[in-house]
């Protein structure tokens, strides 16, 4: 091989070497044992390298083996389609932004830190929280950092978590603090309204344990919590942390997490810009309030305004004193690494969405997820089992079993919603599900109930 | 002579002078439906009261701000960004178009929809394993440290099931990367650092010495972050299993010796992988990035789940290792980023992956070569190759010139290069840790090395000017002291604005 688009100094090896005063490349490496060299190609890839056309194509034969659905897929669970403005592709596309590195040096970096430091204030005004870290892995990674936070903070050892919060997210929870020796305590839903069960609640804060309280706004199954002020009294009576878990989206509706004091919020910032891919990367939200208690114990970067030498206003990485690279074992987090440009994709997405176009979009998706819940519940014996009323995603009962109206809609290529039950189902709609792919999914699983009816 | 663009941009709150209603992405709206639901009906109490203070503004306004940004940024495609431990190589542009495998696809669809994304996960989970001589990868972890600290919690769940909860200490090398340390205890370990002898390697006495029933796992890299191959690695296995305790691999180092030597043909039991260093995934300005953790032996038991399988000639997401930790990410970890190193490993092939360990450390040595007369810059036993990286010393510019490693980074700035990583690892005084990669030019090394002679003399010529630097960049050298006060400290514009108008106190 003496040449290679991406190995640029292949014909140039024995230059090199000679510079260097040995003969060949293996003596650069004659400090590793012969035992442990691997005298033989991998068997890796192709049997040759590919050029690029090639590449393209592999990558094509695997974009075939997956199915283009008929409309975007009605399943969310936390990560919902949306459509995303080329103005966001493009500004993430800009290679001085993607080929970046973190900013340890900032005179050179202001651009990054500019746009991450306008992706913490656009978040925290979506939040009304003060203070937002530059991203984490995602909501489950920020939820269980959050819990480990807590846990830092007061000591205590007791986590309160409701049955409707995020199942994915508390898997990933129960990974990242089981070597802490954290417990989580499950707290139940109103079976009715779909509503966490402040008795239940109430009951289960009434240890002197628990370090944090956490809850989903809206929940799992899309419901809004209508207690949640009352959710975070109860946190605050007991000296744990309330910890609040939103759709970013959703805001432009409801109240932010901020206006009632909550101490941690979490969340994904996927639904601000992003694609599904596959589920990641994503991107985590994590902010907490004016508070240096807080503030000192939370994870992750922060960029923050400065001066510099002339008195020009600049960014730097603010708190690094928190961090692994500084402290070791000592940090708030081991994560260095992070979603920053998932970051810059949120920051562009609400800028050019704007005050007004916050509110549009999360009615739109409003209207939209309700049409589709009406038109479904207009088939007979299709209920909504929770009577609260949501946001974008919902949960629906059917009288057939939902495994037989997956094979329904798999005959359509649609992509139907999350089972959760026998009989039950939580789908999501968006602004990409228009009337057409709305009522198709309605007349489909139409079909499919009375197939089963007739039959 | 090299500038960076210079704007004074305004932040994005400030922009809209005018206070014109302004918006740069229209919503699409579905009159028919909003004619069937006419009302919302959230509870009153929940509705927002005053709208996010987010901008007005037009598309242009947004992306020129953005554009603008960009031009006040440094990435690969611009320079050489010879960031030791960090591998800025390259990132193939054909890689972008890979996310067409990923992009639109729900992680939770129906996996007759998505045999592509699987297949490409099940081929990477085959290649990683080859590539790194471990039985099975896990792709499951978001980043080198999300993989370190699943790593870590597998130690610990191999330990409690084999019932020895006695094992409450990890080592670490002192030359280690600060996540190791910070991973391992987030999963509740004590962290106890192994001495570097004089020639920059696990000093095997004092390993010998405190190894002992307690050590749950030793976090190593090889090569190790002075770019030097620890050659008694066989021997540094048998020490470690010899109390049943677990060899961790940490990745980040894997450029200097892919495709020459495995880490689990030196011993090591679990491996995490960095994506975005060694197999060219773009680091996005901080991430997102991606990874793998690997396992050999009983401990792929252990590796977090999902898993990809093939069954009956098709690919499920439906293996779930017996022991496993559980799950690292919330769902299969970054897959859009997956498929990047996918697109990076064909364009190689075997024989181009055989070449990148062999081509990055021949770079490493040539700018050894290049600068071995400047005698300020120190190397420890600078007769050893290096691999992927090398550290130098400066600190004999520090104790003569009073110019740091920090001053030499921010005058290479003004070159137009980004700067090497800089004091690490903590045993050197004054480091300048430099790791140019297999993908830059003999034209830019050389370019490279004469810059940092010139520095060099500089700052014995002229200090002064060395520590006034960076001037060509779009902003001088920033008060650190003055981003952190309780007083000044501002993370958010809603602080500035806050404080603007008195409405906020120090932050305690």
């Amino acid at each position: 091989m003496y040449k290679h688009p991406w190995l640029p100094n292949l014909d140039l090896t024995d230059e090199m070497l000679k510079e260097i005063g040995v003969n060949s490349l293996d003596d650069l490496f004659n400090d590793i044992p012969a035992e442990i060299k691997i005298n033989r190609l991998l068997k890796v890839a192709k049997d040759k390298p590919l050029s690029e056309y090639e590449i393209e194509k592999e990558i094509y034969e695997k974009v075939k083996k997956n199915v283009e659905l008929e409309a975007p897929p009605f399943i969310g669970a936390g990560i919902c389609p949306h459509y995303i403005p080329n103005a966001v592709k493009f500004i993430i596309g800009r290679s001085e932004f993607y080929t970046s590195y973190t900013p340890y040096q900032p005179e050179i970096s202001q651009g990054i830190l500019q746009a991450l430091f306008e992706y913490q204030s656009l978040m925290a005004e979506l939040l009304e929280m003060d203070v937002v870290n530059a991203s984490m892995y995602d909501w489950g990674s920020a939820l269980a950092e959050a819990v480990l936070m807590a846990n830092r903070i007061n000591g205590k050892k007791t986590v309160l978590v409701p049955e409707n919060a995020n199942p994915f997210h508390k898997e990933v929870m129960r990974t990242w603090i089981q070597g802490k020796g954290i417990k989580i305590e499950e707290v139940k839903y109103d079976k009715n309204s779909g509503e966490v069960d402040i008795e239940d609640l109430e009951k289960k804060s009434s240890s002197n344990d628990v370090s944090a309280i956490y809850v989903q706004q809206p929940n799992f199954f899309g419901i809004f919590e209508s207690n949640i002020e009352h959710i975070i009294d109860v946190a605050k009576h007991k000296k744990a942390l309330s910890i609040i878990g939103v759709n970013p989206l959703s805001l432009g509706l409801i109240k932010p997490p901020g206006s009632y004091e909550a101490d941690i919020v979490v969340g994904d910032g996927q639904e601000l810009g992003l694609p599904l891919n596959f589920g990641g990367p994503l991107m985590g939200i994590f902010a907490v309030r004016w508070d240096m208690g807080l503030v000192r114990q939370m994870p992750g970067r922060i960029v923050g305004i400065t001066r510099d030498v002339n008195n020009n206003m600049g960014f730097t990485l603010i708190l690094q004193t928190r961090e692994q690279f500084i402290k070791r074992e000592k940090a708030t987090s081991n994560i260095t690494t992070n979603e920053a440009l998932l970051a810059l994709a949120n920051a562009v997405y609400l800028s050019l969405l704007g005050k007004e176009g916050i509110r549009e979009l999360a009615e739109e998706i409003y209207f939209r997820s309700h049409y589709a819940a009406k038109r479904l519940t207009e088939i007979d014996n299709v209920i909504m089992p929770f009577t609260s009323d949501f946001f974008e995603e919902f949960v629906i009962k059917f009288p057939i079993e939902y495994n037989i109206i997956n094979d329904k809609l798999k005959e359509r290529k649609l992509q139907g919603g999350l089972k959760l039950s026998i009989h039950t189902s939580l789908f999501c709609v968006t602004e990409v599900h228009d009337k057409k792919s709305i009522d198709l999914l309605v007349s489909t699983i139409q079909e499919a109930i009375k197939s089963v009816e007739t039959s | 002579m090299w500038r960076q663009a210079k704007w004074n941009e305004p932040l994005i709150f400030e922009l809209n002078k005018s206070g014109a209603a302004r918006q740069g992405f229209l919503i699409n709206k579905d009159e028919e439906i909003r004619s069937q639901i006419k009302e919302m009906k959230i509870p009153k109490n929940l509705l927002r009261e005053n709208e996010p203070d987010l901008p007005s503004l037009s598309e242009l306004e947004v992306v020129r701000h953005f554009v603008r940004l960009s031009q006040m940024n440094f990435g690969v495609d611009i320079g050489i960004m010879p960031l030791g431990s960090c591998t800025m190589k390259y990132n193939p542009k054909i890689e972008e178009k890979a996310t067409a495998i990923t992009e639109f696809h729900h992680p939770l669809e129906d996996e007759d929809y998505i045999q592509g994304i699987l297949e490409m996960i099940y081929e990477l989970q085959n290649w990683f394993s080859e590539i790194t001589g471990m039985d099975e990868c896990s792709l499951q972890v978001p980043a080198g440290s999300a993989g370190e600290f699943a790593g870590v919690l597998m130690i610990k769940k191999y330990h409690e099931e084999h019932n020895r909860n006695y094992k409450d200490t990890i080592l670490v090398a002192d030359t280690a990367h600060g996540t190791n340390p910070a991973s391992a205890a987030m999963a509740g370990y004590k962290v106890m650092y192994v001495k570097s002898n004089a020639e920059g390697l696990v000093d095997m006495d004092i390993l010998r010495e405190i190894v002992n029933d307690k050590t749950a796992g030793f976090m190593l890299t090889n090569p190790n972050t002075l770019g030097l191959f620890e050659e008694n690695i066989l021997e540094i296995s048998k020490i470690i299993h010899s109390t049943n305790a677990v060899l961790y691999y940490d990745g980040a180092n894997l450029n200097g010796v892919l495709g020459i030597a495995r880490p689990g043909d030196m011993g090591f039991d679990i491996v995490h992988l960095n994506l975005h260093k060694t197999f060219a995934v773009p680091h996005g300005g901080g991430g997102p990035g991606a990874g793998a953790i690997c396992a050999k032996g009983e401990l792929v038991n252990y590796l977090p789940y999902p898993m990809v399988e093939k069954v009956n000639g098709k690919y499920k997401l439906s293996k779930i290792p017996k022991n496993s930790i559980g799950k690292i990410a919330t769902f299969y970890g970054n897959v859009g980023n997956l498929a990047r190193s996918f697109a990076y490993i064909l364009g190689l092939g075997p024989q181009g992956i055989q070449m990148i360990g062999k081509m990055s450390t021949l770079a490493t040595n040539y700018l050894i070569a290049k600068l071995r007369d400047v005698k300020e810059l120190e190397l420890i036993a600078p007769n050893r190759h290096r691999k992927h990286e090398v550290v130098f010393s400066v600190k004999q510019l520090m104790e003569n010139y009073g110019v740091s490693a920090n001053d030499v980074a921010k005058a290479l700035l003004d070159n137009g290069f980004y700067a090497p990583t800089i004091y690490f690892p903590p045993i050197v005084e004054e480091a300048l840790m430099i790791e140019p990669t297999e993908t830059e030019t003999k034209e830019t090394l050389d370019m490279f090395a004469e810059t940092l002679k010139k520095i060099v003399n500089d700052a014995k010529i002229n200090p002064e000017q060395v520590m006034k630097s960076p001037n060509n960049t779009s902003i001088a050298r920033l008060d650190q002291a003055y981003a952190n006060h309780p007083s000044t400290i501002t993370p958010t514009y809603r602080v500035l604005r806050l404080r603007r108008l008195g409405k906020i106190d120090y932050l305690k």
